[in-house]
């Protein structure tokens, strides 16, 4: 793809590509902005894809390779699209020591899908979080947006039917 | 703005508050939120509206009220707080206001849980709804910035927090003033003040409940840290996991800066101080300051060697004040009550309290600040209420997977910074999670372990191979495949790790192998006993 070095254009005209433009002003419109605007790139897209990553590069002036490595870097961002409907578990240490482990392995082996994996149908992703901060509740999970905890597996389980089955 | 018209924006807003007979309040603080407070507070308001008593009868959400294993919390007035709130509760909640509580819902106000607690920096936490300024202005909130650029030099400011005896709430303990005073003093045209809010230890939320629950006295410290040090400058470095911390915070910020408590000329001197918030992409390192700065910089969280430290140079080569989010919102109470008056609380050398966050194997799981000097046993059976369903208690965690495993002998050890340290643990952020009988402490130490292999940046190779090195041989110990000189090289490992490590994450990672090792021996030779009998039975030793 060409980009003229002087005034890069965005990948499309995607009104979010505004969005992502104004963070960068905000922050200074160098490599000073650069995390905050894959932020605000995953926010407004969901993902990171590589064409984002090029254009975030030429426009902040910094090397392909440093975007890169700040996106794997950190666990937040990703690479690729999220399925349509997620599962965070929390496997922070006190929902470890409920029973998060044996709650996620049994979500994989229920949907066929392995933790920070989507489903090949894109129904479905699950994720693992480090820690949701609702410790007092610990087994945690968030279903889509919606935190819920004290979780035993087939409250879960059937939570989860209930997002990818329904359209099904 | 002069000192008269901040104590008639806090008269009015206090007079706000008392033209209602009565206040409802509603925990919407993380744990209770997902225990449906949201809905709960929404039932409440149609109940009071439905009454027709919205003018005398005010429901408003509110920040952490503690007891998260009881939630959702609703607060009425002051004195009376009910657990297990349902929507169909509602009817009952407001047809009893000024009445007699209802006996089923009501926590007895004598529950330890509530009377052994001692609140400083959650002072209004869960009185105050955390989105509106005067609510904090009526608790007193901003007094102490006020009269600080007003009445008092820098130098006085921090030789007040000097005093105080305040040390880092983020782990190390670092004394505050000290601190401050090398900022103070360091050469430099711009300086800044970074909060470092950037929570990872998994099983705490400390920070987030404070910056849910009382956003303002986090920007009012870092202003008076600013002040005090000659910083125009801050940021708060806080979670993307957070995202309610975030909303509140960006909401205090704007409101402060309206109301002239942040921006130019701060309360009317010549004092300036703009705060930015940056956040975090989930890196535990991140809460290495070095690390931190970097990712502030828009980079990778990697460390790097100290000196220079960030007090000399920092954030983009300025002098630069790191603090945690709890430090700082200690700040505005020091200076307002006296540092006399904060260094009457706790030990001889911690000073102050702590917060903490109870979770695990606890009955009453939640938010507590105790005076530093408690004893983990006051914490685990009085406020904490002991292990639910007739089990033993094991062991308690402190320090998250920088911290090690208290074993039951230990109980009555005091907590504060050197008596935790003795034990091969620390005091950590706060988290503090208990486990009983059912857990395997080697199975524990493993998954520690595996939280640092995964977070380790990969800078240094002492924790990038090291930690995976450790993780394998404690996987093996669990799959009964250890070889024979398994704890040797253990505590080899483990000490090359802590002593050739570049930053705190590696240096503090084998805490939890090596205190598990030192106190429940007798779990890892029960595991590697049975291992090496299979292995000489095949044959293969």
């Amino acid at each position: 793809m060409h980009y003229d070095l002087h005034k890069p254009q965005p990948p499309s005209d995607d009104k979010r590509w505004k969005l992502v433009g104004a963070t960068m002003r905000r922050c200074g419109g160098d490599g000073r902005a650069l995390i905050e605007t894959l932020h605000t790139v995953q926010d407004s897209f969901g993902y990171l894809d590589l064409e984002a990553l090029e254009y975030v590069a030429i426009a902040l002036r910094v090397p392909l390779s440093t975007v890169y490595g700040v996106a794997t870097f950190y666990h937040h961002f990703s690479l690729r699209p999220p399925g349509k409907h997620t599962c965070v578990v929390c496997t922070g240490t006190a929902c470890h020591i409920k029973g998060a482990g044996e709650l996620l392995t049994r979500i994989e082996a229920e949907f066929g899908v392995k933790a920070g994996e989507t489903r090949d149908d894109g129904e479905l992703s699950i994720l693992e979080a480090r820690c949701i901060g609702a410790c007092g509740l610990a087994p945690i999970a968030v279903f889509d947006d919606e935190v819920a905890g004290k979780l035993d597996t087939s409250e879960a389980l059937s939570r989860i039917h209930g997002m990818v089955d329904d359209e099904s | 703005m002069n000192h008269d018209e901040l104590l008639e924006m806090a008269e009015t807003a206090q007079a706000q508050n008392d033209a209602y007979d009565h206040t409802i309040r509603v925990c919407t603080a993380a744990g209770c939120l997902s225990s449906g407070s949201q809905a709960v507070k929404y039932a409440l308001e149609q109940e009071v509206q439905k009454r027709g008593n919205e003018h005398r009868c005010r429901v408003s959400g509110a920040g952490c009220m503690g007891l998260c294993a009881g939630g959702p919390l609703v607060k009425i007035d002051h004195d009376v707080v009910y657990r297990d709130v349902r929507v169909h509760h509602s009817a009952s909640i407001v047809g009893e206001l000024g009445g007699e509580p209802i006996r089923e819902l009501r926590i007895d106000p004598d529950e330890p849980f509530f009377e052994r607690q001692h609140p400083v920096v959650l002072q209004n936490c869960g009185t105050i709804d955390p989105e509106r300024l005067e609510d904090y202005l009526a608790a007193g909130g901003y007094r102490a910035l006020w009269s600080a650029v007003h009445e008092r030099s820098p130098a006085e400011i921090i030789d007040e927090v000097n005093r105080s005896g305040l040390r880092g709430r983020g782990g190390a303990g670092y004394p505050v003033g000290l601190k401050w005073t090398t900022v103070a003093k360091a050469r430099g045209a711009e300086k800044c003040v970074i909060c470092n809010a950037d929570e990872g230890d998994p099983g705490a939320f400390m920070d987030r409940s404070v910056l849910e629950g009382d956003p303002h006295r986090v920007l009012e410290g870092m202003a008076l840290a600013g002040y005090a040090v000659g910083a125009s400058q801050g940021y708060i470095y806080v979670r993307v996991e957070y995202p309610l911390a975030v909303e509140r915070l960006q909401k205090a910020i704007k409101i402060a800066r309206r109301a002239n408590f942040l921006g130019h000329r701060v309360c009317g001197t010549e004092f300036s101080f703009h705060i930015e918030l940056r956040l975090g992409a989930g890196a535990f390192v991140c809460g290495e300051e070095t690390a931190l700065m970097a990712s502030v910089e828009g980079r990778r969280g990697s460390p790097r060697p100290r000196p220079p430290y960030p007090a000399q140079s920092g954030l983009w080569g300025k002098p630069t004040l790191v603090n945690n989010v709890e430090t700082l919102a200690n700040v505005p109470w020091i200076v307002e009550n006296g540092s006399e008056a904060f260094a009457e609380i706790g030990t001889n050398k911690s000073k102050g309290t702590k917060v903490f966050a109870l979770a695990g194997r606890v009955r009453n799981t939640g938010l507590i600040e105790v005076p530093m000097g408690t004893t983990l046993r006051e914490i685990i059976f009085d406020i904490g209420g002991g292990i639910p369903d007739g089990k033993e208690f094991k062991a308690v965690q402190t320090g998250g997977p920088s911290g090690g495993c208290i074993p039951a002998e230990h109980l009555d050890t005091p907590v504060d910074y050197e008596s935790l340290r003795a034990l091969g643990s620390i005091m950590g952020s706060g988290g503090m999670i208990v486990m009983d009988e059912t857990s395997s402490m080697v199975e524990v130490a493993r998954y520690f372990m595996d939280f640092c292999k995964s977070e380790s940046c990969g800078k240094c190779v002492p924790c990038r191979v090291g930690t995976v090195q450790i993780h394998d041989l404690l996987q093996a110990i669990l799959d009964g495949k250890a070889p024979s000189d398994t704890r040797e090289r253990l505590e080899r490992y483990a000490t090359l790790l802590r002593d050739a490590s570049l930053c705190g994450l590696g240096q503090s990672a084998p805490n939890p192998v090596m205190s598990t090792l030192k106190f429940f021996a007798e779990e890892y030779d029960a595991l590697l006993g049975s291992a090496h009998g299979a292995v000489a039975e095949g044959g293969d030793a």
